[in-house]
């Protein structure tokens, strides 16, 4: 690693923190029961959108109708996002007379964005109409992650209400996410890229000749350059832990991302409302040391993975050694592993995305994980395997975090032989039933998913490396999609009906099933008893705490991905040091 | 019991959600395009590099090179074309794919080829494939593994060429952020005295 690496490292993770409480702060206002200045000011607006959207807020819901209210609003979306793609053809706004998008790829496509997984098996450019774009992916980048934030609402009413029946009313929390928190970041985040180079408009794509015509009478003399609203969905892809790009390179695309400070933000936009929801949750819940707690223990998974990857790609490959080339780094150049990076972000901003967004649930790339060393590679796979709770997706992975936090403090109450207890909520079976289907739940999808899949020809059909390296491509693709993550061994091709269905049912599992899981937890509690603090109670703010909680995270990943791990990377990684 | 609550919840989320669709589907979409447009057209519409009237490329986009007179780009895995701007990817081979040697050693080969007294070690980057295929720039390094044989082709001397790569040169920004970089189509454009100022 070089001295600048660990500098633009210590950078970010300065920002990000100096961000959590302002952002946090600002949330919990967003989000309080009681009318406050900001709730006040937006009242109006507000009120305006439940009559139009003709919905009642003044009832509360209990966990049930919270849940299947919130799966109607999100199925309402899967279908309103696939038919757009079905018919974009024959529907406005498509310059580029792109046909509808065939039917699998159109399932795929609608889970992937309503789940807020954005895992992508079409190439942007060639597929979607700016008007899908528009009334569809940007729509749903903004209402998956609302969702997040709303499932976490409730889990925080949960611990907040004493013997209470209800969790709060779906669509004011669907709401106020979009409209307080979402809308506005996104709207200043997409002018400043734009001030970078990414391009924002409705424009056709244009064609201009090459300075220097190709050699080759059959190479075209002129390129295509891609045009459309990028900015606007750039910014809520990054924000709101989406991470499905305009264009198939995603945001190594120098229209997505076109300098390093673009990729500063962006990155910063990953985890922003991941990390500041921790100060959020903490302020709800009535004591800011709780969420501390939490960021801390993710923060104490994320910087060692941070720096061990950017050493690893820092170290080049060396199946590449003896051929007259210079990997090192120098102040001429990045040196490392540079296939399938961009030279303006070089190792360290590669290497530092990747492991942004795979601790939270983005997905988006701005280098090709697929080329990255097995090593530097294990990382993002490793990360999305713990179940997205180390920032996680937007909401989701802090309800995540709190599914380990209630397992973690019920291992610890076996060990001392009392009745477990998390911010004043005793933890009994029920919510323990429930805490272990949302942590196992992903881990199954994961290794029961690549198990069919390298036994099945449709499976292995589309590998686009071989040996270890291979089997990590599948392996990464089921990992990614049962955590919602989205990001991918690019090499592997999905866009076929075999992975288009088995992954997009993974998806629709692996995001539902846990947020039906959250919720019923948050049911339970809220009708539960404050129980008051006692000399036998685990203080669940302090770093025994964290240590456990992170303990219990690795644990699980560990005992459930060693298997496979040793199968891909680990095998990669000890078969390319032996030559 | 939960499909007939389902029912009732779908009526209010199916308006809900075409409220929602309008507000970020459509105008915010629409204000960040009005705002861009109006405070950034330049950025919005492109970074286009015009001269007398005809568009010469994107400032963003890279373009590919074979001529020894000019820098050569990154090699570009995107298909069916080397910088095919509507295929933007990368090779995607893993680090121990052999065809990824391969191609390694072919592009070394070609680089030697034109320009046979040269025996520097490779820069790293001239040799991989970038993540999106359309990488507008190189190293430092490799603009200055190439500068002799750019200025032999065009009979130029050493110290001119490397006076326009300084020029087509971005350090990192504000000083930390990034990598230092080549901009390559401006820096071909300079050698052929199609670059303004005012790009």
């Amino acid at each position: 690693m070089t001295a600048n690496d660990t500098l633009q490292l210590a950078l970010y993770l300065a920002v990000l923190l100096a961000l959590v409480k302002p952002l946090g702060a600002y949330m919990s206002l967003a989000f309080a029961e009681q009318p406050n200045a900001l709730t006040r000011f937006g009242a109006p607006i507000e009120r305006a959108l439940y009559r139009l959207g003709g919905v009642r807020i003044d009832e509360e819901m209990d966990w049930r109708r919270y849940a299947v209210a919130l799966l109607a609003f999100n199925l309402a979306g899967l279908v309103l996002l696939y038919l757009l793609q079905r018919a974009q053809g024959i529907l406005p706004l498509n310059p580029a007379h792109l046909p509808g998008v065939r039917a699998d790829t159109a399932f795929n496509t609608a889970v992937s964005f309503v789940s807020n997984t954005n895992w992508q098996s079409y190439a942007g450019e060639t597929t979607m109409s700016y008007l899908t774009d528009l009334l569809g992916l940007t729509v749903q980048n903004f209402l998956s992650a609302a969702t997040g934030i709303a499932v976490l609402l409730a889990v925080i009413r949960g611990f907040r209400r004493r013997s209470a029946a209800t969790i709060g009313n779906v669509w004011v929390d669907l709401t106020r996410a979009t409209l307080y928190v979402l809308l506005p970041m996104s709207l200043l985040l997409a002018l400043v890229l734009t001030s970078q180079g990414v391009i924002q408009n409705l424009h056709a794509n244009l064609r201009i000749p090459l300075l220097q015509a190709p050699a080759a009478v059959s190479a075209p003399a002129t390129q295509v350059l891609p045009m459309g609203p990028v900015a606007s969905q750039e910014a809520i892809k990054q924000l709101g832990t989406n991470g499905g790009g305009f264009f198939n390179a995603n945001s190594a695309h120098p229209f997505e991302n076109p300098t390093p400070l673009s990729n500063f933000l962006e990155m910063l936009a990953i985890l922003l409302i991941p990390a500041a929801l921790c100060w959020t949750f903490g302020e709800m819940v009535g004591d800011r040391r709780q969420g501390w707690a939490l960021l801390a223990a993710m923060l104490v998974i994320f910087v060692p993975l941070a720096l061990g990857c950017i050493a690893a790609e820092q170290a080049g490959n060396p199946a590449l050694h003896g051929l007259g080339i210079d990997q090192h780094a120098s102040a001429l150049q990045a040196g490392g592993n540079m296939e399938g990076k961009e030279t303006r972000f070089g190792i360290a901003n590669s290497a530092l995305w990747a492991t942004a967004t795979t601790a939270a649930s983005n997905g988006s790339v701005n280098a090709m994980h697929d080329s990255f060393t097995p090593l530097g590679g294990l990382v993002p796979l490793v990360l999305m395997q713990l179940g997205e709770v180390i920032f996680g997706g937007v909401g989701s992975g802090l309800y995540g975090m709190l599914a380990f936090a209630v397992v973690a403090v019920f291992i610890a109450g076996l060990m001392v032989g009392r009745t477990p207890e998390y911010l004043g909520k005793k933890i009994e079976a029920y919510e323990m039933k429930m805490a272990s289907l949302v942590v196992l739940i992903p881990c199954a999808l994961v290794v029961v998913g690549t198990a069919v899949a390298v036994l099945l020809p449709a499976g292995l059909a589309g590998l686009g490396n071989p040996g270890a390296h291979g089997f990590s491509e599948i392996l990464y693709a089921f990992s990614s999609t049962a955590n919602n993550n989205g990001s991918a061994f690019a090499g592997l091709s999905v866009n076929t009906p075999f992975y288009n269905y088995t992954l997009g049912v993974v998806m629709y599992l692996a995001r539902y099933l846990l947020i039906v899981g959250m919720l019923a937890i948050a049911g339970a509690l809220a009708a539960k008893k404050h129980v008051p603090e006692s000399a036998g109670t685990l203080p669940t703010h302090t770093p025994l705490f964290v240590v456990l909680l992170v303990s219990t995270v690795l644990v699980v990943g560990a005992l459930t991905f060693l298997p496979a791990l040793a199968l891909g990377p680990i095998a990669e990684f000890l078969s390319s040091v032996a030559h | 019991m939960m499909l007939s609550s389902l029912r009732t919840e779908l009526a209010p989320a199916l308006r809900l959600l075409l409220v929602l669709t309008l507000l970020t589907g459509l105008a915010y979409p629409l204000a960040v395009t009005g705002l861009a447009q109006a405070l950034f057209p330049y950025q919005a519409n492109g970074s286009l590099i015009v001269h007398d009237g005809k568009v010469l490329g994107s400032r963003l986009i890279g373009q590919p090179f074979r001529d020894p007179r000019y820098f050569w780009s990154r090699p570009s895995a995107t298909a069916s074309a080397p910088y095919n701007g509507l295929a933007s990817g990368g090779s995607n081979l893993g680090p121990t794919n052999p065809a990824l040697r391969t191609a390694v050693v072919r592009r070394i080969a070609a680089l030697r080829a034109a320009d046979p007294g040269n025996a520097a070690l490779v820069p790293v980057d001239l040799v991989t494939a970038s993540a999106s295929g359309l990488d507008p720039d190189i190293s430092p390094a490799g603009a200055a593994y190439q500068a002799a044989r750019v200025a032999r082709a065009r009979g130029l001397p050493l110290a001119r060429v490397q006076a326009l790569i300084d020029a087509s040169t971005r350090n990192r920004q504000l000083g930390v952020l990034g990598e230092p970089r080549v901009n390559v189509l401006e820096l071909n454009l300079r050698l052929d005295g199609r670059w303004l100022t005012s790009h």
